[in-house]
């Protein structure tokens, strides 16, 4: 598969009163061209800021220490802003958790799409843009179009202003979407309406995206390759059938565990994992999972572990699965 | 929309009569009267005084007296200055306070507006620390104190400017300055402090994420938004602003409507103390009306009724 987006060593810190907090610590990965890539993680686990540093849209306090982003043969993180301009929405859109707020609530949703196209496609007339946004409200099945085309966003509820916030996103064709926690606020059955119709634009218009939750059952709906993160890591990186059936690494055991299962009997509880993430100001210098693992040593405390490249699509940070690891107590030695 | 203007009318007109009817009992209750003085008058003198102007009837019907005439739009003869009405006082004294106030009106919106932005996306730099600085000052220093430092340096050491009265365009340079030090100030501060949230919101990512410039991003989106607040404070100070000051007006000698507040007040002028009282609480509530109106257009989120 064509690689569409590189992202190598990404280190983002937040520069906050109480020291410096190392969000993102060192992450790598890429997106091939059609591919749905989920990142999944807890909240706090760089999800989000990883998302966030690839368009350069971090709060005033964020900083990119390190690392690159490759796309179109340019390393974002060191384009021009003006550059930048034109690849923001034009070639990677982004719509975000909140849809609520994320939309400004002083403008007609019609205008704010029409704001999108006018911004990468000055050339169109005023006609052409409102046909093209019309098309758009259609095509995210926003009921009525016309008369909601006029409509002020707190005229909308949560899921119609995450559908304009998708119709903004796709309006220029990107290559690529990034959706971070798009679902996230809002009910389940509009959950699930959002993540159907962005499959089926996924397939429709070809294009890659980058899906962030905290919900491994959502990024079986819609992925085909995952990345674990924790601690502003990666963890482990599969196909979606490997993070499911073979996963490789406590964590992502420990997410799979937590997951409601429908068949499970109703008295038994979930099982979730104990503890609570690391601190970000003063990162652990192991393992970041170390201090929750149930399977962990002392080296997982001291040392970071390495990647295990398990086979060519699959990868994982942990220590048991390197060949000192003991096979005693190991969950991934027979 | 029109029920809810009906409504509103309405209730400044219940507002009007209530803080006529308190002022009215106040003033009252103050001791002495408009023709107390020094020197004691005989009591033939002030009886006769007291029957002329119908101090001499009972309250409730002076005040019923006083609303009838107001509603013919006389406001009654000043008690203090022979021959002249309380009419006289607003139609000259007011034109006066509007010109210097319509002046500072626009002087402080022109500079607290872009101040306040400046030092918003500029937070934390030196333009910030410098706008915050000068608008601290304007705070914090009260309006004689400027109006004299000024006069001092540019009227009396310099030469630059007038000491008094408003002829030509360089004497409403000090008076403009003192006048709206405060209003300047706060506002200024106001934008940047409603700038910074705003900028922070999600919907000003969303339009970076669009791939506007930061500037269509900062005059597209977030000065709109930003703007509501100082909207809010825009309609008191511009009441404020027109209806004059009494420390400006007194130091710079301007025959403004300012002085009338507190001399009808010290002079127990019961006529005028009534009068510039409803006019300027009516100018007050006028603007309050006119800036809850304008929120309805600027924000759609508002809707009344």
């Amino acid at each position: 598969m064509d690689e569409i987006l590189q992202v190598k060593g990404l280190r983002t810190s937040f520069l906050t009163s109480s020291g410096e907090v190392q969000s993102v610590r060192g992450v790598s990965f890429s997106l091939g061209k059609g591919e749905a890539l989920g990142i999944v993680g807890e909240s706090g686990s760089g999800k989000s800021v990883t998302s966030m540093s690839i368009l350069r849209l971090l709060a005033s306090t964020g900083r990119i220490k390190e690392g690159e982003v490759f796309f179109g043969g340019k390393d974002l993180t060191k384009v021009p802003q003006r550059e930048l301009w034109d690849i923001r929405g034009g070639k990677i859109a982004m719509i975000f958790q909140d849809p609520m707020s994320s939309l400004n609530p002083l403008s007609r949703v019609g205008k704010q799409v029409e704001e999108m196209i006018a911004t990468h496609e000055p050339k169109l007339s005023k006609q052409e843009r409102q046909a093209r946004a019309l098309e758009l409200f259609r095509l995210v099945r926003i009921p009525e179009p016309e008369k909601r085309y006029r409509s002020f966003p707190h005229e909308f509820s949560g899921g119609m202003r995450q559908r304009v916030m998708i119709a903004m996103a796709l309006a220029c064709k990107p290559e690529i979407l990034i959706a971070d926690e798009p679902t996230t606020a809002l009910d389940v059955t509009i959950q699930d309406q959002i993540l159907k119709l962005l499959r089926q634009l996924q397939e429709e218009m070809g294009m890659s995206i980058i899906f962030i939750t905290h919900d491994l059952g959502v990024v079986a709906e819609l992925c085909s390759r995952v990345l674990v993160m924790y601690g502003g890591m990666v963890m482990e990186e599969a196909l979606i059938d490997d993070i499911f059936h073979s996963p490789r690494h406590p964590y992502t055991m420990g997410l799979l565990a937590s997951i409601p299962n429908i068949k499970q009997d109703k008295s038994q509880r979930l099982t979730p994992i104990p503890g609570s993430p690391p601190d970000m100001t003063n990162p652990p210098a192991g393992c970041p999972f170390a201090p929750r693992c149930p399977y962990a040593r002392r080296i997982c405390l001291e040392q970071m572990p390495p990647y295990t490249q398990l086979d060519p699509t699959h990868r994982s940070m942990c220590w048991l699965l390197t060949p000192e690891a003991p096979a005693q107590d190991n969950p991934f030695k027979e | 929309m029109t029920k809810y203007i009906i409504k509103r009318v309405i209730m400044m007109i219940c507002t009007l009569l209530l803080i006529s009817l308190l002022t009215f009992i106040l003033m009252h209750a103050v001791p002495g009267g408009p023709f107390t003085s020094d020197r004691k008058l005989p009591e033939a003198v002030e009886a006769a005084l007291n029957a002329k102007y119908n101090l001499d009837d009972p309250l409730p019907i002076q005040y019923l007296d006083y609303m009838v005439d107001l509603f013919h739009g006389d406001l009654g003869p000043s008690f203090q200055y022979e021959g002249r009405s309380v009419n006289d006082f607003i139609t000259s004294g007011f034109p006066v306070s509007a010109r210097l106030g319509v002046t500072t009106i626009c002087f402080v919106l022109l500079a607290a507006i872009p101040m306040g932005i400046v030092a918003a996306l500029k937070n934390g730099r030196w333009q910030d620390m410098l706008v915050m600085g000068v608008a601290t000052l304007g705070v914090t220093i009260p309006s004689f104190v400027i109006a004299t430092g000024l006069m001092y340096i540019f009227s009396y050491k310099l030469g630059w400017t007038p000491t008094i009265g408003l002829d030509s365009w360089r004497s409403y340079i000090l008076p403009v300055i003192a006048l709206g030090g405060y209003s300047l100030a706060f506002i200024a501060r106001l934008m940047r402090s409603s700038l910074l949230e705003v900028m922070g919101q999600d919907y000003i990512r969303t339009a970076r994420a669009k791939g506007l410039s930061e500037f269509k991003v900062v005059t597209r989106h977030a000065l709109r938004n930003a703007l509501i607040p100082v909207i809010t404070i825009l309609g008191p100070t511009i009441a404020n602003l027109l209806t004059g000051s009494f420390v400006i007006e007194k130091i710079f000698a301007l025959p403004g409507l300012g002085i009338h507040f507190v001399n009808s007040i010290t002079n127990r002028d019961y006529t005028a103390i009534m009068g510039v009282t409803i006019f300027y609480a009516a100018f007050l509530i006028a603007m309050i009306f006119v800036v809850d109106i304008f929120y309805c257009l600027i924000d759609p989120r508002i809707k009344y009724d």
